[in-house]
């Protein structure tokens, strides 16, 4: 089983624009949405939702006003400042660590289980696919974008796909630290802008710091050519792939526009060859070809 | 007045928003940037940076002369950063969310605190812009506590610009709430209003007045102007989709220095943002 999750460090560079082309070209294989923040990916896929399940978070304290005899122990122990004076939790302040709840000296605290979001195996014209929502304001989303992770690994295993292809989030956080962890390869995905560079360095040090291989490409090469090859140089000299330049192409709005990827747009495109090459890369390259 | 500039989706221009409003304000202002994962609001500003201090989050450390591995701070982690074995105890500091519950029910005083690296906190000013940016150190998964960090150091007396991550989770709520106002900055596509929605939900959970900027705003459908009429939410601003400043931005110069037409632009945004947050305060 191999997988490729495409990372960027910035927003906005193409990585789901990128994740649905290369759906088009790939075959056995299972599409997996990471950026369960802020998830784009079925916007292109139209997924056919065969299974929903709910994602149980952490717990969050509540206080029960009835047993609640408000000695002021909780708001001494919260280091979240979570608890306000009139004993009344700020749920998007409280942790979840439930200090308050296994010390309080009345049993006054409650700590249900939330449930911050939903995770669905779908069928799509390229493919099986696993995604999620997280709920707005939610924490927990690493541990959501573990288990899209695990499930996809399993749908694969299940159907004897042997790839799967990985859309992740931007930064380098939480999301991006549980999205990364035991991949095969991860693909950063870049813009020759300043900010670009930048942020393509702290995110290749990210994934050396958790050891997956790197290879990189360079999406709207053409704005700034300097530094694309600033980014290009820096990539090489920090091992890792470079394996090329997509140009810039109102093709990438076009065709979100009508839900498809850019080679069900139009495969002619010089950006389709583009990506054509760059994936021809992707599967043949030692880390994902197993050699 | 704190005014928070977020999106939702990633790369739709809130940095670029908020440098160049930052710039086009003549009176003093301050640039917070909490996109502590990513941040780039240095790179267009080159503040002097005047101050560099690593924060750091505390985490628990066992003397095991001391422990008699009885289990209850492994009991009450509830992040599995503490495993209790036979006759040792493991830690796990970068699963520790530093809720000091372990050293609170220690009955042998056998745990004390050490610090886990968050990053760095790096301040600085440009002419008459106080400059602050957090720094995640790489590897370090939470984002939050550093964020509230630079947010720390808002000072009350003037105009507080935050940058804000993308989207919609806990660091995001970090970097929006208590503002004043929040300015959102997408994209008319169906990425940029998909990830706008999401953005929406969390002003309002937060109840926050918001106005939209939408950028590159010739390239796309109009998808995102019938939501903003739908919802009520003020279009504020609209750039246009020009090579130039794309290649502009792609330098790491600012758009006002570079086309200084669009200063009265950003100052105007601004002055429409103080007058509604001004509004909203009266009501």
């Amino acid at each position: 089983m191999r997988e490729i999750v495409v990372i960027s460090g910035k927003g906005g560079t193409g990585k789901t624009s990128l994740t649905a082309a290369f759906a088009s070209l790939a075959e056995n294989m299972v599409l997996c949405d990471a950026d369960v923040d802020a998830a784009d990916l079925h916007l292109l896929m139209d997924p056919e939702i065969k299974e929903r399940q709910d994602f149980q978070g952490g717990g969050t304290a509540v206080i029960n006003p009835e047993k609640c005899t408000e000695c002021g122990l909780c708001l001494d122990l919260c280091r979240f400042d979570a608890i306000k004076e009139n004993f009344v939790v700020d749920q998007l302040e409280c942790e979840g660590c439930g200090v308050c709840v296994d010390l309080c000296p009345e049993g006054a605290i409650d700590f249900p289980i939330n449930t911050c979001g939903e995770w669905f195996i779908s069928e799509t014209r390229f493919g099986p696919m696993v995604h999620a929502r997280l709920g707005i304001a939610e924490e927990n989303s690493g541990k959501l974008v573990s288990l899209v992770r695990q499930e996809a690994k399993k749908l694969a295993e299940k159907n004897k796909l042997d790839l799967i292809i990985t859309d992740g989030p931007p930064g380098i956080g939480c999301p991006v630290i549980a999205s990364v962890g035991g991949a095969s390869v991860v693909l950063i995905v870049a813009e020759p802008t300043v900010s670009g560079l930048h942020d393509m360095e702290r995110v290749a040090e990210l994934a050396a710091h958790f050891r997956v291989p790197g290879m990189i490409c360079v999406n709207k090469y053409d704005l700034n050519p300097d530094q694309t090859e600033a980014i290009e140089n820096l990539a090489k000299k920090k091992g890792i792939s470079v394996l090329g330049r997509i140009p810039f192409d109102p093709v990438f709005t076009k065709s979100m526009i009508k839900g498809k990827t850019i080679f069900e747009y139009n495969e002619k495109l010089e950006v389709c060859t583009a990506v054509q090459r760059i994936w021809k890369q992707i599967v043949t390259s030692p880390a994902m070809s197993g050699k | 007045m704190i005014i928070s500039i977020a999106s939702g989706k990633g790369g739709t221009g809130k940095t670029t928003v908020a440098t160049n409003m930052a710039v086009s304000i003549e009176t003093g202002v301050q640039i917070l940037d909490c996109d502590v994962e990513e941040p780039n609001a240095h790179l267009f500003l080159n503040p002097i940076i005047e101050k560099q201090e690593a924060v750091f989050t505390p985490v628990p450390e066992i003397d095991e002369t001391k422990c008699t591995f009885c289990k209850k701070c492994s009991e009450i982690c509830r992040f599995k950063a503490i495993t209790v074995l036979e006759k040792a105890v493991l830690t796990f500091p970068e699963l520790c969310h530093s809720c000091g519950g372990c050293v609170e029910v220690c009955p042998e005083d056998a745990i004390t605190e050490t610090g886990r690296e968050l990053g760095l906190i790096e301040r600085g000013r440009r002419d008459n812009i106080e400059f602050v940016h957090g720094r995640l150190r790489v590897g370090e998964a939470m984002s939050p506590p550093l964020i509230k960090k630079v947010r720390s150091f808002t000072r009350p007396d003037i105009t507080t610009i935050i940058d804000a991550p993308p989207g919609t989770s806990c660091p995001v709520i970090a970097a929006m709430k208590g503002a004043d106002f929040v300015l959102l900055v997408t994209e008319p596509t169906p990425f940029g209003l998909h990830d706008l929605k999401l953005a929406v939900e969390a002003v309002k959970i937060l109840d926050i007045p918001s106005g939209l900027v939408i950028n590159r705003s010739d390239m796309g459908d109009s998808g995102v102007k019938e939501y903003a009429a739908k919802e009520g939410l003020p279009i504020l601003m609209e750039i246009p989709f020009d090579r130039r400043i794309a290649e502009t931005y792609s330098r790491g110069e600012l758009m006002v220095e570079a086309m200084p037409e669009w200063k009265e632009t950003f100052l105007k945004l601004y002055n429409q943002i103080k007058k509604t947050a001004e509004r909203e305060e009266k009501e």
